[in-house]
């Protein structure tokens, strides 16, 4: 039982290091690459009166984060019951 | 009625639900004043932290920074608010898991060593300490500027308050105080945005008004700023880089890293009844403070508009001085805006060129205070934007104040040197630490050694380099001991230190910075505020080496990695 118990809480931190990495992955490319290391080349495509860089480093950015953090939330909820070790 | 009369009704009214508020929700035990019993509502949270998290800096300076800087201020937007998707992920829940008080106490457990809970005390205290002497400031100008009263007695004044609702109400009253403090200083954020961008676009969301058409023309508001600006000489509004890339993405990495770091935001993680509720609480805490920030942007861009659209009602043809608005004469009073009329024509001239430009001084800071003024908007509005910035300034004072003393009481007395004192003694060591903290900060406020934008830097910083690496390091590697984590609090705060005074003078006194604050001398060309991410990397790599030269830690320190990872067997926030 201790061994079965063992192995699941390995893969349950399995999954959550995989979320992890892909959500971190967004949360890197809408901010670091999107609203800097490209921002110029995004600059010459217009979003209305923005500037498509411009308007990731000071709008697109923070509604990803949010995104993401809610995602994050409930994708962990999920896989908390999935493996049974919700509280 | 009078803005004098209207701004006392409203700030008044304001401090009074905030004082009632604290004896309402006073505390009684240490697990009350620390962690607020630990029965939190996620969304209750989110907004106490949000108020908890955004200060002084951010309600009045960041909107200026960002009309002056143009795109070159979105460091401030992007680090500010992305630190949370790591303080979600990386921290938050594990350490809701574990339920402790405070961040010292959990650093000491999982290194096992007594040096550790020390070394982790004087991060946070040097971190926390430099950031509440920089709200203490921001409460005496707002203070004095809003009561017409002196620097001095302002600040006086604002100590007062802080004492009394953060001494008695513990975490308890704080938490329920920010949460009416959160809501004062969105709708004073807010309110005069709308305002604003329906003047100026016809839209009435900020956010959407700033990438709208200016009302009746073809042209949209950002493009109409661009050229505004580049007519006068100034740089392009929405393409300006401040230095280098490098440094932009360092910088923002570095109050990320930072916002992950500073304590007074973590031990809000620890008020949740469930770890999965600290994962949603730090959502919600994103949510509300994206509000203010995403509007930021939009009230930065159309002050300066405005701004420039006053002082040049038309192409080519300037205001009259004489015929200047009555913002302007009042702002002229304070010495935050000068003008000089060089060409002696009576006219204002604002330019990017020194040698003709004659509004010698215009301070950033003033921008958003000035904003509702500018734009012509009823006084009560104005009112309630200085109700708001004081809302800003004592919230985070007093999260920070409690961060502090729940060190100094908690893990240097209780945990540390007297661990035989009762729950009882603990508490009132608790309050003194926090009136000591106050009567501290009170003192530097007096004689500020050129803190503000410098102390909030630093305050980044030494919490990116010393706290957040170690913390992280404890949950996500069951191999990272004692030696490891303390060589590398050490190396990260020592040189994050050591980069800001050589360049910034030794606690700020400019005469012994022993390299100069010169552009050259910069290392890689990333200026002294944007450190903390190198620090932070040099806390890791000396960590990991210094850990894999080293014994691993005892098994059952493993174990207790193992069992911070899930949520399963979470209890409620405990001293022992």
């Amino acid at each position: 039982m201790a061994e079965y118990d063992q192995e699941k809480r390995k893969a349950y931190w399995r999954e959550n290091v995989r979320l992890m990495v892909v959500l971190l992955s967004v949360w890197f490319t809408i901010s670091y690459l999107c609203g800097i290391v490209f921002v110029e080349e995004l600059n010459t495509i217009r979003l209305g009166g923005y500037k498509l860089g411009f308007w990731f480093a000071q709008q697109g950015s923070m509604y990803g984060f949010v995104a993401i953090t809610f995602i994050y939330a409930r994708r962990m909820a999920a896989l908390d019951r999935k493996y049974d070790l919700h509280e | 009625m009078e803005l004098q009369t209207l701004t006392f009704i409203v700030v008044g009214i304001t401090f009074a639900i905030y004082i009632g508020i604290a004896f309402w929700a006073r505390a009684s035990s240490t697990s009350e004043f620390y962690v607020a019993g630990g029965g939190i509502h996620p969304i209750a949270n989110g907004m106490a932290t949000a108020a908890d998290w955004m200060s002084a800096a951010s309600f009045i300076s960041m909107a200026g920074l960002i009309a002056f800087y143009g795109y070159g201020g979105s460091v401030f937007l992007m680090g500010w608010t992305g630190g949370y998707v790591l303080l979600a992920m990386l921290l938050a829940p594990y350490l809701r898991k574990y339920g402790k008080f405070t961040v010292p106490e959990f650093i000491g457990d999982r290194y096992y060593s007594k040096v550790a809970r020390i070394v982790a005390v004087i991060c946070l205290i040097i971190a926390s300490v430099t950031y509440v002497i920089g709200q203490m400031k921001g409460i005496g100008v707002a203070f004095s500027r809003f009561l017409e009263v002196s620097y001095e007695l302002g600040l006086l004044i604002g100590m007062g308050i802080v004492f009394i609702y953060a001494v008695i109400g513990g975490m308890k009253g704080i938490t329920y105080t920010q949460i009416a403090q959160y809501c004062v200083l969105i709708f004073a954020y807010t309110i005069p945005a709308i305002f604003i961008s329906l003047n100026l676009t016809g839209n009435p969301i900020p956010q959407l008004g700033l990438g709208s058409m200016m009302v009746g023309t073809e042209t949209y508001l950002l493009d109409r700023l661009d050229q505004v600006v580049t007519e006068l000489g100034f740089a392009e509004y929405t393409t300006l880089t401040r230095l280098s890339p490098l440094n932009t993405f360092v910088y923002t990495l570095s109050l990320m890293i930072g916002t992950a770091g500073l304590p007074h935001v973590i031990i809000r993680f620890f008020t949740v009844t469930k770890v999965s509720d600290a994962r949603v609480s730090a959502g919600w805490a994103l949510i509300f403070i994206t509000i203010l920030y995403t509007t930021a942007p939009a009230v930065a861009a159309m002050a300066r508009l405005n701004l420039h659209e006053t002082i040049q009602p038309s192409n080519g043809e300037n205001l009259v001085y004489d015929e200047r608005p009555a913002w302007f004469k009042n702002w002229e009073k304070t010495g935050l805006l000068k003008f000089e009329d060089k060409n002696n024509d009576g006219r204002i001239s604002y330019t990017a060129d020194k040698a003709t430009n004659e509004m010698v001084k215009v301070d950033k800071d003033i921008m958003v205070l000035a904003n509702p003024e500018i734009a012509k908007l009823p006084n009560w509005v104005i009112a309630l934007v200085a109700a708001g910035g004081l809302a800003a300034a004592l919230s985070t004072a007093a999260g920070l104040l409690l961060a502090i003393a729940s060190s100094i009481s908690h893990d240097l007395l209780k945990g540390v040197f007297r661990p035989e004192i009762t729950e009882k003694q603990e508490l009132l060591a608790s309050r003194i630490a926090m009136a000591g903290a106050i009567a501290l900060a009170g003192y530097f406020g007096f004689n500020p050694p050129d803190f503000a934008a410098g102390t909030v830097a630093l305050a980044f910083g030494l919490a990116a380099s010393s706290i957040f690496p170690v913390l992280m390091m404890g949950i996500f590697s069951k191999r990272i001991n004692k030696e490891g984590a303390i060589a590398g609090m050490v190396a990260g705060l020592s040189i994050t230190l050591l980069y800001v005074f050589q360049h910034k003078g030794i606690m700020f006194v400019a005469s012994t910075s022993y390299l100069g604050d010169m552009q050259p001398n910069w290392f890689m060309g990333i200026e002294p505020n944007a450190f903390g991410a190198i620090g932070a990397a040099v806390n890791f790599f000396v960590a990991y080496v210094v850990s894999m030269m080293t014994a691993e830690p005892p098994e059952h320190i493993q174990h207790m990695v193992e069992d911070i990872r899930v949520p399963v067997g979470a209890g409620s926030a405990q001293s022992h």
